[in-house]
């Protein structure tokens, strides 16, 4: 079982990254849970949401609190949430700022998880219009964990949004994607 | 030969008859082919003015609608007198839910019949006044902003009648009942028909059960709408307001010549009709013979309470233009 | 066909598909989506002939449904927690009246304090008020639950509750597979009703009834709740081979042929106690699980006899009746009095506390070797409590309780 748990502030579209990369691992064939940490529901507010992924049924219907993989879609919550509550060694951060790791102060996680930034709500302004970054971070996601394809999480967006809109996010996904791919390899040489 | 009209006027408790009358204007009531909707052998008490008003409204509701009703109808008199364990006096489809529910289970029978496209059966809510300006005011309001099509009918009797006369909030001023020992405030009051028409629904109207052929009439008129109406009956309650039995109707007569009571049509939230005061009296000639006042008179007369009593029966008879003085 | 969609939109695609006729709508936290989502399909025409009815409180959106079931439609609404509640003497009514409505509870905790979140309270509050009461495990099941619901009702002529966990399967996206329109067509028929408000024959509906009587109606709805122990399981087996999946039923066993130690549970939860249980399992523990699908009527002998091999059994259970301890341990323990077999209960989940797969082994471990309280209130703050206590013992104006232990546990450093 694959778990992630994606953190954000509310109105950032939290919730529905979760759900969207549920639907992109069901359209791969496979069984997925996406649920949010169930709180009142106010802009700003730090917002949870989990998704786990498995090649059957997932029974488990506790809160994400080893996740395999972390996005942080809003790095002001670094040092207010402990966001890397549980993340198991060698898993996966990625954040959305166009700042390093090293910039954010986060330099000791470097060597101990597999980690990237990318621009994701500034990709979404390009291509979007706002700076909801959710599904960009997801394509970027993609390229950083490996666990889902971009196709899939495009097929996902599609289907949560419409018109162009969907097609904006697509993009900001494909940009994203191609982003940390090219950091990966960076960090390769 | 010149053509002189003839008003007949019902005086004290006997009336002229509808065999006077042309048959078209005769009431339903005096058709042999009237369908007994609240048939006989009910429990209502002697002079219950409910009783009349209900039987009058419901077989004017069925001519009107070609016998296609459905009534639901609240907890009180209305429905413990007429659906006396193991019996029912109802002879069309009727039910009872909860004190409180009756404009909302109307609502429910009005869209299952939309759902199943019965468009010609048509459906009734009745209440007291307890179960409609109280506890049902809510669901009432609510079926109202929908504009859902029912009529409610109101029988006021002005307490909780049933469960021994308690204070409502359509409980005049000065009342006494087994909640108000002393004679009930003089508060805000609670005026059903007023807010029922600033909700701005096709039709409201009020009627007493001294005009039965008004409340027919009003009856029928209502049907004649789609969405949401009211109407709000005045009927006295020998039991409740102390005065003798055969005195019911002459008690609701009293009730609109003294201006305590206006008698209205109302369309789509303006008043469209009025029908008024023949002779008018002073509000003393209706609260006299009723002992729920009878502190008002004795030991002393009570002239502040009467005054501003009579105030309020003033302010009637101007606002709704209820004389032609 | 395969979806992966929102446990709520689940359950209002499968009602859609049941073609209510009238469905009534007012908004509470969490079944919004259910009724939102019903809302626009009739909006768009995917429902036949039906009429959405925003109504304005809980009390009325189940007094319209007693309206419309009377007059013969199929009718439906949602609730959770405070609606449940505001509609108490509607639910009475609809079950003392023999109407079959069918309503979704998305299971919520009931203030005061308020709280939004997952526990079984608000249904277990309403379990003697003639409501048939069955529990979801996971999404797939709350939307086949509904389809088995309306038929079961309409057949009994009572009505039934289909209870699923708030937020935690309303909220989830999880995958189902929704049945077709054909599909759910040939599994309920359309609706013949025992009594209806006709005017081609007249009945009086809701009359009083009085000592000469009351006490054989009284029996005639609790015979009636009785006959569904037979007609449950029968139609959960129709349904499987309807549709290809088990769904529903009385109770659900689970690693129980040899069983030592047996977990009752209801609901979603049932999920994360089935892995605790198998790597329990693994490690040679004799564990089962019966998962409990139908609460009302309670499953007497179809519990006892699961229940037959065990030599304890832990009921976990996310209600609590203030001034006796756990519910459904209550039915459990009456079910095995002629076996004196111990009944560990188990209060978890209250207002949505995470009930974690960790918590639950060391509870299971410890009445594995029956060194556990008979009531516990897993994960429970102890010390936090006692130092509210202890405040209230010493002042008088001492604050609302709540709001003491808020500030308690705040006061704590974060962990």
């Amino acid at each position: 079982m694959f778990q992630v748990r994606i953190h954000g502030r509310g109105g950032q579209g939290v919730v529905t990254a979760a759900e969207m990369l549920s639907i992109a691992a069901f359209r791969e064939g496979k069984h997925a849970q996406a649920f949010p940490s169930f709180g009142s529901e106010r802009t700003g507010a730090p917002v949870v949401a989990y998704c786990r992924i498995d090649e059957k049924e997932i029974r488990l219907r506790e809160p994400v609190m080893q996740p395999d993989a972390l996005i942080i879609q809003d790095p002001t919550l670094l040092h207010q949430v402990d966001v890397f509550a549980g993340l198991a060694p060698g898993g996966t951060i990625l954040i959305n700022t166009s700042r390093s790791f090293e910039q954010l102060g986060l330099k000791e996680l470097i060597h101990r998880f597999r980690t990237c930034t990318v621009p994701a709500s500034e990709l979404a302004l390009k291509h979007v219009g706002r700076p909801l970054p959710n599904a960009a971070l997801l394509g970027g996601f993609c390229a950083l964990s490996e666990s889902i394809s971009l196709d899939a999480v495009v097929a996902a967006i599609r289907e949560k949004f419409s018109g162009r809109v969907a097609e904006g996010n697509a993009a900001a996904a494909a940009a994203a994607h191609q982003h940390v791919a090219k950091e990966i390899h960076a960090e390769a040489d | 030969m010149p053509f002189q009209p003839v008003k007949y006027y019902q005086t004290g408790t006997f009336t002229v008859g509808n065999r006077l009358l042309p048959p078209e204007t005769r009431s339903v009531q005096a058709n042999m082919r009237r369908t007994n909707s609240l048939n006989s052998g009910h429990r209502a008490c002697q002079g219950c003015g409910e009783a009349l008003g209900a039987r009058y409204a419901i077989d004017a509701a069925m001519e009107a609608t070609n016998r296609q009703l459905v009534a639901a109808n609240a907890t009180g008199c209305l429905e413990v007198f007429s659906t006396p364990y193991p019996e029912t006096s109802w002879q069309i489809p009727w039910i009872h839910s909860l004190f409180g529910n009756t404009a909302a289970v109307a609502t429910g029978i009005a869209a299952a019949m939309k759902a199943k496209g019965k468009h010609e059966t048509r459906v009734i809510a009745q209440g007291g006044d307890g179960g409609t300006t109280d506890i049902g005011f809510g669901c009432l309001s609510g079926m109202f902003e929908r504009n859902d099509d029912v009529l409610y009918i109101c029988y006021d009797n002005e307490a909780y009648m049933n469960t021994g006369v308690q204070r409502s909030s359509a409980t005049p001023p000065a009342a006494r009942t087994a909640t108000t020992t002393t004679g009930n405030a003089f508060g805000q009051g609670k005026n059903v028909p007023l807010i029922a028409m600033a909700h701005g629904i096709p039709y409201v109207a009020t009627a007493t059960i001294a005009e039965l052929h008004d409340l027919e009439a009003k009856v029928r008129r209502a049907m004649q709408f789609r969405g949401a109406r009211y109407l709000h009956v005045f009927v006295s309650c020998p039991l409740g307001w102390g005065h003798a039995s055969d005195q019911s109707v002459r008690m609701a007569r009293l009730a609109k010549e003294t201006g305590i009571f206006p008698v209205f049509e109302a369309e789509h939230g303006e008043v469209v009709s009025v029908s008024k005061i023949r002779k008018r009296l002073p509000v003393e000639e209706y609260l006299k013979p009723q002992r729920r006042f009878a502190h008002l008179f004795s030991p002393q007369k009570n002239l502040e309470a009467i005054a501003r009593i009579q105030a309020m029966a003033d302010r009637n008879i101007k606002r709704y233009r209820l004389t032609d003085a | 066909m395969l979806k992966q969609i929102e446990g709520s939109r689940a359950v209002a695609e499968a009602v859609a598909l049941c073609r209510p006729e009238v469905i009534c709508a007012y908004p509470i936290s969490p079944q919004t989506h259910i009724v939102e989502a019903l809302g626009e399909l009739v909006a768009a025409g995917d429902i036949g002939r039906c009429e959405f009815i925003n109504v304005e409180s809980e009390f009325a959106a189940m007094s319209v449904a007693i309206g419309a079931s009377a007059a013969g439609a199929r009718a439906y609404t949602a609730t959770a927690s405070q609606g449940l509640l505001f509609m108490a003497e509607a639910l009475f009514n609809a079950a003392g009246l023999g109407l079959p409505i069918v309503m979704t509870v998305a299971n919520r905790a009931i203030g005061a304090p308020i709280n939004i979140w997952n526990d079984h309270t608000d249904s277990m509050s309403q379990r003697d008020c003639g409501w048939i009461q069955l529990f979801a495990e996971t999404n797939q099941e709350a939307l086949d639950l509904h389809i088995q619901a309306f038929r079961l009702a309409e057949e009994l002529s009572l009505p039934v509750m289909v209870c699923m966990d708030g937020f935690i399967l309303t909220h989830a996206y999880e995958r189902v597979d929704m049945p077709s329109q054909a599909q759910v067509d040939a599994f309920l028929p359309k609706f013949e009703p025992r009594q209806v408000l006709d005017p081609a024959e007249p009945v009086s509906i809701g009359a009083m009834v009085g000592p000469e009587a009351f006490t054989e109606v009284r029996y005639l709805a609790h015979a009636k709740q009785m006959q569904a122990l037979s007609l449950i399981p029968a139609w959960a087996s129709e349904f499987h081979y309807a549709f290809g999946r088990a769904a529903g039923g009385l109770v659900r066993p689970y690693a129980l042929e040899d069983a030592q130690t047996v977990i009752v549970a209801l609901g979603s939860v049932l999920g994360t106690v089935k892995d605790a249980v198998d790597e329990m399992r693994a490690n040679g523990e004799k564990i089962g699980v019966l998962g409990i699908s139908c609460f009302r009527p309670w499953p007497f002998e179809a519990v006892a006899h699961a229940l037959g091999g065990a030599k304890r059994v832990v009921v976990l259970e996310k209600s609590l009746a203030v001034g006796v301890g756990g519910i459904v341990s209550t039915n459990v323990r009456t079910t095995l009095a002629p076996r004196p077999v111990p009944v560990y209960d188990v209060i978890a989940g209250l207002g949505g506390r995470p009930i974690t797969k960790a918590s639950l082994q060391k509870v299971f471990a410890d009445a594995v070797r029956d060194e556990l309280n008979l009531t516990t209130f897993l994960d429970l703050d102890a010390a936090l409590v006692e130092r509210v206590l202890e405040n209230e013992r010493q002042v008088r104006r001492s604050g609302p309780l709540p709001e003491n232990v808020l500030k308690e546990r705040h006061a704590v450093p974060a962990r």
